[in-house]
C-alpha cells in the first residue's frame, strides 16, 4: 500500500502521519499545491493548523489545488482519513457530514483518550473486535462534533459513527460522544483522536496502529479481488 | 539645521541613554549622532542587548567542555549527543511584555526563542517554560496573568507543531506586578550542519525573509526591558509585538530547507531592535560591514521613518546573506513556502553600517562602536540591611495535624498538579516524547539512535531571595536531580538570570551572589554554560522580585527504554530513600512559606560533594533497571514526594521512617539530593552498595500511611488526588 500525507502550509502533525503510515507500507507527501496524488491507494489529511485556521480550521485549506484531487479520489471510492484538522478539513469539504465547534471548555486540551470502536466494519476498523477500547491521544481546541439531529439519526442507522469517547471521558463536549466518522459509503474517516501518535507502546500506546494495519488489510483485499 | 542642546537631552534620555553615553557616542562618531542613529546606538547600548551590567559577571560562568559545539555569543548553545548529532538550546526572558499583554508578550517569547535555535539550523523539537506569578488567591490580576500567559504559550507553540513538553510555575508575592515569563526552545540538527550568524564575503546579499515590517513593538527592548515597570504601563501596549505563529512555521521549514542546500551563508533572527541589533551582530561577528537599503525593506503601512524600520520588532523576519548566483534559488524556496523575502542590502568590507533609503544616507556608523564599545558597568553589591521581602500571608495554622499540612501543602499553588496548565499544551507533536509531563522528573524525547534527551528547567526564587549563594547551587543541582530520575546525564546548561534594578546595591549583591553560585556548582557537576539570557529591571511600585536564576540543563541517556518514572508502579516493590544523611531543615520551605514565616537569611546546611554522588548514583541506578521509579525530594519535602509518586502510579504505600525528634522538619524539610526510589529487594540491594540507602517501606494498597515514630499519617490516595487535582484547577475555572 502507499499512502500520501497531505502538506498544507501550517500543517505539523504531517511527518508523524508518514511515520505512521510507513509502518504498514509506502508513505509519501503530497504537496498542497499539486493536483498529482502520485498514484497513492489511500490518502491522510493529518493534523495542524492549516492556512493557520485563519477564518476557521479548515476553511481555507478546503480550497486548495490537493483537496480537488483528494475529493475526486474520495468519490472513486479510495480511502481517505481526515485526521484532527484533517477531519476539519473534510467536514469544511463536504465530504464528511456535521462540523467540529470549539471545545465546551473553549480552551486547547491534550489528552491520552479511551475510545470505543461502534463500528468494525470500516476499511479503517477492520481490525479492530467490536466495541474494543483503543487509548489515543486527543490535541485540539475546535473538537466538538455536531450534526443536526436528523443527520445523527442517519448516521447512526448507517453506522457512519465509527468511534466514541468513552463514557465519561468526552473531551470536548461532542453529541453523542462522537469521536469519529465515516461517510455514507464507508470510504472517508474523520476523527478528532490522533492514531499517528499512538504506534509505539514506549512513547504511550500503540493502538492506534490497528487503523493503519486496517487500511492496509484493506487495500491487499481489494487488490486481491481485482 | 540640529536641534537644541536641550531638545537633544531630553531626546535621548528618552531612549534610555546616560549624558556619558551621549557622549561617548559623539566622540566615537565624531559628530553628533541623526535620529535614526540615535534610535540605533540607544537599542544596542540598552541593557537588554548590551548586558552591560551582567557581561562583566557572566565571564565568571564555565562555557568549555567536551560536548559543546557551540558556547554563549551564538543565537543559541549546542552540546553534542553522539551520532553526529547536535541539540541547540536556549531559555530567554520575555517578562515585561508578558506583564503588559499575557498572551502576545508569552506567545511572541516563545517565538522568538524558536527562531533564535533555527536559526543556527536546528530543528526546534522541544519547548518548556518558567513561569512566576502572584499569589493566585489573593490576587486576580495573577490568575488573569496566569491564565493568558499559558493560552499564548499553547497558542504558539501548538500551532507551530513543536511540542512543549515540560516547564515549572511558581506563585510568590513579589511577583505580583512584574511576572516572568521565560521559555526554552531545544532543537536538533546534524553536527556538520549548525550555522553562525557571522556574516562573511564583501559583495554577498542580505535577504530579509518572512513578515514584512511594520509599526509593532517599536522601542520595546529600550523602553520595556530595561526600566522597572510603573503604572503607566497601559500606554506601552503599542510596544509589545504580535505573533503569527502560522508566519513562523513557513519561515521555519523554509528556512532549514535553505539551510539542507547549503544556500545561506548566514543566518540571523530578528530580535529585540529588530534589523538593527541582527544586522549590526552579524557584521560585527563577521567583521565586516554591511549596506542596508530601506527602500526595498517590505513595510506593512506607508510614511514609515527610516528610525522606525531600522528598529522595529515585527515578528517572525530573519535576515540570511546568501551569495550572488544563488539569490534566484533562495527567492524560489522562499516563494514555494509563500515566504515573503527581499534582497535589502549587501555586505561590505570596512566595518561599517550604512543605511540607505534609496540614494539618501540616512545613518553610517562604525559597526564595533554600535555592537563592542558600549560602556560595562561594574556592580556595587552589597548584602541589605534585611530583607527587601515581606513576610509571606499565613496560610495554615500553626497546631495543624501533619495530616492536615500534608493535604494543605499538596493543595497549595506551588505545589499542586500542573495538569490544568500543562494539558494546554501539544506534547507530543513530531513523535519523540516518551515522558510526558507528570510522568517523570524529566521530559524524556527518543533520539534517533535508540538514546533519548532529558530536559528540565527549575529555579525557586524564594529560596534564591533566602540566600542567593546557595538557592542557585540548589537550582542547578535540582535540575541536575530531575535528570537523575530520568536517567540521564547533563551535557549542558543554559540559564536566565531575572533580577531587579542591578544599579541597586542589594540587588547588585544578590545578582553576583548567585552567578558565583551557578559558576560553583557548574564547575563541580562539569556542566558547561552553553548560553543564556538576563533579565534586569523587574521591579514594580512594591519592590523588586525574587532573584530567579532560572536554569534549563540538557542531558542524554543511553537507551530511552529505560528512562525513569517517578510514580510507583508494582504492588509490593520496596521503597527506599536516597541521598546524604543530613537533616532537612524547614529554613525557606513551602511549609514555612504556609506558616507565613519571614525568609530566613540562610538556608540548611548540605555537603555539595555527598549530593552530587547521591545524583549521579540515582541515575546510574534508573539506568542499570535497579529501580522502576525514582523521584527527587524537593519542595514541600519527603511526604509531598511520597505522597507524588503515590499519584504518580496511582497505587499507595506503607512508609516507616523510624523515630524523629522533629517530625514535621523530616516529613516536610527541604535540601537538594535527596530521592524517593522503588524497586525489587535485589534492586535496591545493587543500589545500596553504591550509594546510602534508607529502606522505608513497601509500595501497594489505595493509601498512603508514613509512621514517623510516635506520630503517623495515613491518608487514602482519593483524598491526596482531590486536593493535589484542585489545588490549581480552582484558579483556572
Amino acid at each position: 500500500m502507499k499512502t500520501g500525507i497531505v502538506r498544507f502550509p501550517g500543517s505539523c502533525d504531517e511527518v508523524d502521519a508518514l511515520e505512521a503510515a510507513s509502518r504498514v507500507g509506502e508513505a509519501v507527501l503530497l504537496w498542497h499545491a499539486d493536483r498529482d496524488l502520485q498514484g497513492v491507494d489511500a490518502v491522510v489529511v493529518p493534523g495542524g493548523f492549516s492556512y493557520g485556521d485563519y477564518l476557521r480550521p479548515g476553511a481555507i485549506a478546503r480550497f486548495s489545488p490537493v483537496m480537488e484531487a483528494v475529493a475526486a479520489f474520495a468519490a472513486e471510492g479510495g480511502l481517505v482519513l481526515g485526521i484532527c484538522n484533517g477531519f476539519q478539513v473534510l467536514c469544511e469539504a463536504g465530504l464528511l457530514p456535521g462540523a467540529l465547534l470549539p471545545n465546551t471548555g473553549l480552551r486547547f486540551v491534550c489528552r491520552q483518550v479511551e475510545c470505543v470502536v461502534v463500528n468494525e466494519r470500516t476499511p479503517f476498523t477492520r481490525g479492530c473486535g467490536a466495541a474494543e477500547r483503543l487509548s489515543v491521544p486527543i490535541k485540539h481546541t475546535t473538537g466538538r462534533y455536531h450534526a443536526p439531529e436528523v443527520v445523527l439519526e442517519g448516521m447512526e442507522a448507517h453506522g457512519q459513527i465509527v468511534l466514541r469517547y468513552a463514557p465519561g471521558r468526552n473531551p470536548n463536549g461532542s453529541e453523542r460522544d462522537i469521536a469519529g466518522v465515516c461517510s455514507e459509503q464507508g470510504n472517508v474517516l474523520g476523527l478528532m483522536p490522533h492514531p499517528e501518535h499512538a504506534v509505539d507502546v514506549l512513547r504511550g500506546s500503540d493502538d492506534g496502529l490497528r487503523l493503519f494495519a486496517s487500511m492496509r488489510e484493506h487495500v491487499d483485499a481489494a487488490r486481491a479481488v481485482a | 539645521m540640529s536641534p537644541s542642546p536641550t531638545a537633544t537631552r531630553a531626546a535621548y534620555r528618552e531612549l534610555g541613554l546616560t549624558d556619558s553615553e551621549y557622549e561617548l557616542i559623539c566622540a566615537k562618531l565624531g559628530r553628533e549622532p541623526n535620529g535614526v542613529e540615535l534610535a540605533m546606538f540607544s537599542l544596542m547600548w540598552s541593557e537588554h542587548c548590551a548586558y552591560k551590567h551582567s557581561r562583566k559577571l557572566l565571564g565568571r560562568l564555565p562555557t568549555e567542555g567536551r560536548h559543546v559545539v557551540m558556547g554563549p555569543g551564538e543565537n543559541a548553545g549546542a552540546v553534542d549527543v553522539g551520532g553526529d548529532l547536535a541539540v541547540a538550546f536556549k531559555v530567554e526572558s520575555h517578562n515585561h511584555p508578558s506583564a503588559v499583554e499575557p498572551f502576545q508578550g508569552a506567545a511572541t517569547g516563545v517565538g522568538g526563542i524558536l527562531r533564535d535555535v533555527f536559526a543556527i539550523g536546528a530543528r526546534p523539537i522541544a519547548v518548556l517554560d518558567s513561569l512566576r506569578f502572584g499569589e493566585p488567591a489573593a490576587s486576580a490580576r495573577s490568575r488573569f496573568l496566569l491564565d493568558r500567559a499559558v493560552a499564548g504559550i499553547g497558542h504558539y507553540g501548538n500551532s507551530i507543531g513543536v511540542p512543549t513538553v515540560g516547564g515549572e510555575v511558581y506563585f510568590e508575592a513579589p511577583y505580583e506586578q512584574n511576572c516572568l515569563v521565560n521559555a526554552m526552545c531545544v532543537g536538533v540538527a546534524p553536527r556538520e550542519r549548525l550555522v553562525r550568524s557571522a556574516a562573511a564575503g564583501p559583495g554577498n546579499v542580505l535577504v530579509l525573509m518572512g513578515a514584512s515590517t511594520g509599526r509593532d513593538g517599536i522601542g520595546g527592548a529600550s523602553v520595556l526591558a530595561s526600566a522597572e515597570l510603573d503604572e503607566a504601563d497601559e500606554a506601552k501596549r503599542p510596544s509589545v509585538q504580535i505573533g503569527d505563529p502560522f508566519e513562523e512555521k513557513k519561515l521555519l521549514e523554509c528556512c532549514l530547507e535553505l539551510l539542507e542546500r547549503g544556500a545561506l551563508v548566514a543566518l540571523q533572527d530578528l530580535g529585540a531592535a529588530g534589523l538593527t541589533s541582527s544586522s549590526a551582530e552579524m557584521a560585527s561577528k563577521g567583521g565586516v560591514g554591511l549596506e542596508i537599503d530601506l527602500a526595498r525593506v517590505p513595510v506593512r503601512e506607508p510614511g514609515m521613518e527610516p528610525f522606525e524600520i531600522m528598529v522595529s520588532e515585527s515578528q517572525e523576519r530573519m535576515l540570511g546573506v546568501v551569495e550572488p548566483a544563488r539569490v534566484d534559488e533562495v527567492m524560489a524556496v522562499c516563494a514555494r513556502w509563500e515566504v515573503g523575502a527581499a534582497a535589502i542590502g549587501e555586505v561590505t568590507s570596512g566595518g561599517r553600517l550604512r543605511v540607505r533609503r534609496g540614494d539618501e544616507v540616512v545613518g553610517d556608523l562604525p559597526v564595533a562602536a554600535l555592537v563592542d564599545e558600549c560602556p560595562l558597568y561594574d556592580l556595587a553589591p552589597e548584602p541589605p540591611a534585611s530583607s527587601p521581602y515581606p513576610a509571606p500571608a499565613a496560610t495554615l495554622d500553626e497546631d495543624a495535624s501533619l495530616r492536615d499540612v500534608l493535604l494543605a501543602l499538596l493543595a497549595s499553588p506551588n505545589l499542586a498538579s500542573r495538569r490544568p496548565l500543562f494539558e494546554r499544551y501539544d506534547c507530543l507533536v513530531q513523535s519523540r516524547t516518551v515522558r510526558r509531563p507528570a510522568q517523570s522528573d524529566a521530559a524524556v524525547l527518543a533520539l534517533p539512535d535508540a538514546g533519548g534527551l532529558a530536559l528540565s528547567i527549575d529555579g525557586n526564587g524564594r529560596r534564591v531571595a533566602c540566600d542567593p549563594y546557595r538557592g542557585t547551587v540548589e537550582a542547578v543541582l535540582e535540575c541536575a536531580a530531575n535528570l537523575a530520575c530520568a536517567g540521564a546525564e547533563p551535557l549542558g546548561l543554559t540559564n536566565c538570570l531575572n533580577f531587579g534594578n542591578p544599579e541597586k546595591p542589594h540587588i547588585a549583591w544578590q545578582l553576583e551572589r548567585a552567578v558565583a553560585g551557578m559558576a560553583d556548582v557548574c564547575r563541580a557537576l562539569d556542566v558547561p554554560v552553553v548560553g543564556g539570557n538576563v533579565s534586569l529591571y523587574n521591579e514594580g511600585v512594591e519592590g523588586p522580585i525574587d532573584p530567579t536564576p532560572v536554569v534549563g540543563m540538557v542531558g542524554r541517556l543511553p537507551d530511552v527504554a529505560r528512562a525513569g518514572r517517578l510514580g510507583f508502579v508494582r504492588e509490593g516493590d520496596g521503597v527506599a530513600l536516597v541521598g546524604p544523611p543530613y537533616p532537612p531543615s524547614l529554613a525557606g520551605s513551602e511549609l514555612a512559606k504556609l506558616r507565613g514565616e519571614p525568609l530566613p537569611d540562610h538556608l540548611g546546611e548540605w555537603d555539595l560533594e555527598a549530593v552530587i554522588d547521591a545524583i549521579a548514583a540515582v541515575a546510574e541506578a534508573v539506568r542499570e533497571g535497579w529501580v522502576v521509579s525514582a523521584h527527587d525530594v524537593a519542595e514541600g519535602g519527603l511526604a509531598v514526594a511520597l505522597a507524588e509518586c503515590c499519584l504518580g502510579g496511582g497505587i499507595g504505600a506503607q512508609i516507616d521512617t523510624g523515630r524523629a525528634d522533629d517530625p514535621l522538619a523530616l516529613l516536610f524539610g527541604e535540601g537538594p539530593g535527596r530521592f524517593v526510589v522503588s524497586g525489587s529487594a535485589d534492586g535496591l540491594e545493587a543500589l545500596s552498595r553504591r550509594v546510602e540507602v534508607l529502606p522505608c517501606g513497601t509500595v501497594g494498597g489505595q493509601r498512603l500511611s508514613i509512621g514517623v515514630e510516635p506520630a503517623q499519617v495515613d491518608v487514602l490516595l482519593d483524598d491526596l488526588r482531590q486536593v493535589h487535582e484542585g489545588g490549581l484547577a480552582a484558579f483556572m475555572a
